[in-house]
């Protein structure tokens, strides 16, 4: 357990570190930069909890096509060399920080996190094979195991189908109000930049 | 610590792991077997990129039908070698007005993809160094970080050449990444895994046969994005200089063509895992390095051989060639591919060798009328501009006296 230990702190003094550089740094470009070493380290986060699928989804698209994005936008900023100026809106863009963070600090706290302990988790089973009727929850390794995933690809294999059953079964009004903000937001690119 | 990991089914991994580990504590050994693997990484991506280099060189000149280097070693064979000294010795310069820390980081960045590419590609039965169940997932996720650093490069040189270059290479890496990916789709679809080795295992007939479609996407995508030839606005040297590569000098332009020539190799042994069977082969067992690698060159040669022959496309017609050729051909194979495995796949979702070979006849079939098709199509869109003269102005003809 060292090991993960000190990998834990290295990733949790990256990923602070290169997040308060995000706000503090003048200079927006290294700011955008700093922004995608702190989606690496969150995905060095993934990797520790033996979530490797989340891993990759957030390489490939926070820090391959999101910070692109931030980048570009960066680039067609006007007055871009004079770095990150302060402007009036400080106090209420603080305000609003403030309050999302303690949104999402409750939000954490108060959700019940197990929750394929429940409901969702015979639809898990039967989305799985049948055989695995003896599995108390999709972390339970040594379950998976008398159920037949005898390799650590198979157990993997098992927990990511609960995953993506979650995603399309219990929390697809979610999933799918990403997409439709994600199109409301190439919408909305398009009509910015569209010539007049 | 349980040895509870990712690295831990590789042969190498392991016995460093367990060899360390009877004299040092544990986690001195973990950190000693990762990395031996990441020197076994670098080294094989900056010999890669060598012999590569070398290969190319040489070929080049057999089809522009001059020598090419010769001198140094046998047929020229240490001529990399020299060119990466003489980088080596070469003034380090670093312009006044750049970014200087990411001006030094963005080669570092730019081979960083090329070698963590490797870590999931089997090179012969259970060689891969890292068999993750998302293999293919984790190669997209790495390579889309090249972009970064084409733009890093870019933005710190502070020169407006390297600042175009940049951003035509991220514009080109953002479109064929489309159809690339969704010609990827295809090829887990009738794998049934998106883990590398469970796709060398899954071709009893080669994908090359079964999604013919896909490689030829997969083909010029890759081109596309690694830069090559036809491809090449991002650095195209007539109009840019050398784009984002421009202010670079030393050592730094040392890395980026290893991470250019290296990505060449990797991106060539990606292909071959997915659609040339891998390691498979005769005495597959103890000859699959062999075949691999036969196959790597094989695919390589492809690359070098249409550098030679095509000239460099415009901007627009690049564009076009992703999104109207390469685009709609993908997911036409995407439709195809997703309808042959729901009809031809049995109650356990597995494809027998049989319905692969049907899936071959279709495809390619599908293949060589969609190419003809979008083809003739695409012929309209990207036709060369005719230059006319104005109207009133008179024109020049040879040995007209003006």
């Amino acid at each position: 357990m060292l090991f993960q230990e000190i990998v834990f702190w290295v990733l949790s003094v990256l990923a602070i570190g290169a997040s308060l550089g995000v706000v503090l740094v003048k200079d927006l470009f290294r700011a955008a930069l700093l922004l995608v070493v702190v989606f690496i380290a969150v995905a060095g986060f993934f990797v520790l909890l033996n979530a490797e699928f989340l891993a990759v989804v957030q390489v490939l698209i926070y820090a391959g096509a999101i910070a692109i994005l931030i980048i570009f936008a960066i680039m067609l900023t006007r007055d871009v060399q004079h770095g990150n100026l302060p402007n009036r809106f400080q106090i209420p863009a603080a305000t609003l920080a403030a309050v999302l963070l303690a949104v999402m600090v409750a939000v954490a706290v108060d959700t019940k996190w197990d929750l394929l302990a429940g409901q969702a988790q015979s639809r898990a089973q039967a989305v799985q094979t049948s055989a695995v009727r003896t599995l108390e929850s999709p972390r339970d390794l040594a379950g998976l195991e008398r159920a037949g995933f005898a390799t650590e690809g198979e157990r993997t294999a098992a927990q990511e189908a609960g995953l993506a059953d979650l995603l399309i079964g219990d929390f697809v009004l979610p999933f799918e109000a990403v997409s439709l903000l994600l199109l409301a937001a190439v919408i909305g690119a398009l009509a910015l930049v569209r010539p007049r | 610590m349980s040895p509870d990991n990712v690295l831990y089914g590789t042969p190498v991994y392991r016995f460093v792991y367990e060899l360390v580990g009877t004299v040092l504590p544990c986690w001195i050994s973990y950190v000693a077997a990762g990395l031996v693997i990441m020197f076994i990484l670098v080294n094989a991506v900056l010999m890669g990129a060598a012999v590569f280099v070398f290969a190319e060189r040489r070929l080049i000149g057999r089809f522009h039908n001059r020598i090419g280097p010769n001198r140094w070693g046998p047929f020229g064979t240490f001529q990399p070698f020299a060119d990466v000294l003489k980088l080596i010795f070469k003034e380090d310069i670093t312009p006044a007005a750049a970014d200087k820390i990411v001006f030094l980081a963005a080669p570092i960045v730019m081979l960083a993809p090329a070698i963590l590419m490797l870590a999931v590609v089997p090179f012969a039965k259970n060689t891969a160094l890292a068999d993750l169940n998302v293999g293919i997932l984790y190669i997209l996720a790495v390579t889309s970080l090249s972009s970064v650093a084409i733009l890093m490069a870019g933005w710190s040189s502070n020169n407006r050449y390297a600042m175009f270059g940049a951003a035509r290479g991220v514009a080109v890496l953002i479109s064929y990444e489309v159809p690339v990916v969704l010609c990827l789709l295809g090829v887990v679809m009738v794998a049934g895994s998106m883990s590398l080795a469970d796709v060398v295992e899954a071709q009893a007939v080669p994908f090359l046969l079964v999604q013919p479609l896909a490689l030829f996407v997969f083909l010029a995508g890759v081109s596309a994005e690694l830069n090559r030839t036809p491809f090449d606005v991002a650095e195209a040297e007539s109009e840019l200089v050398a784009g984002y590569h421009t202010e670079y000098s030393g050592v730094k332009f040392a890395l980026i063509q290893a991470a250019e020539f290296g990505g060449v190799v990797t991106a060539s042994m990606v292909v071959v895992t997915l659609f040339l069977g891998g390691w498979a082969g005769p005495l597959a067992d103890y000859l699959g390095w062999f075949w691999f690698l036969l196959k790597v060159g094989a695919v390589a040669f492809i690359f070098i051989w249409v550098r030679a022959t095509y000239p460099r496309l415009r901007i627009d017609q690049l564009m076009a060639f992703a999104w109207k050729f390469l685009l709609p051909l993908s997911i036409i194979n995407l439709f195809a591919t997703s309808l042959e495995v729901f009809f031809l796949r049995d109650s356990q979702g597995v494809l027998a060798t049989n319905d692969l070979w049907i899936m071959t006849g279709i495809n390619l079939a599908l293949g060589a009328g969609c190419i003809a098709l979008f083809g003739s199509m695409i012929r309209e869109k990207i036709k060369p501009v005719t230059w006319q003269p104005a109207a009133g102005t008179a024109s020049l003809t040879v040995g007209e006296v003006t």
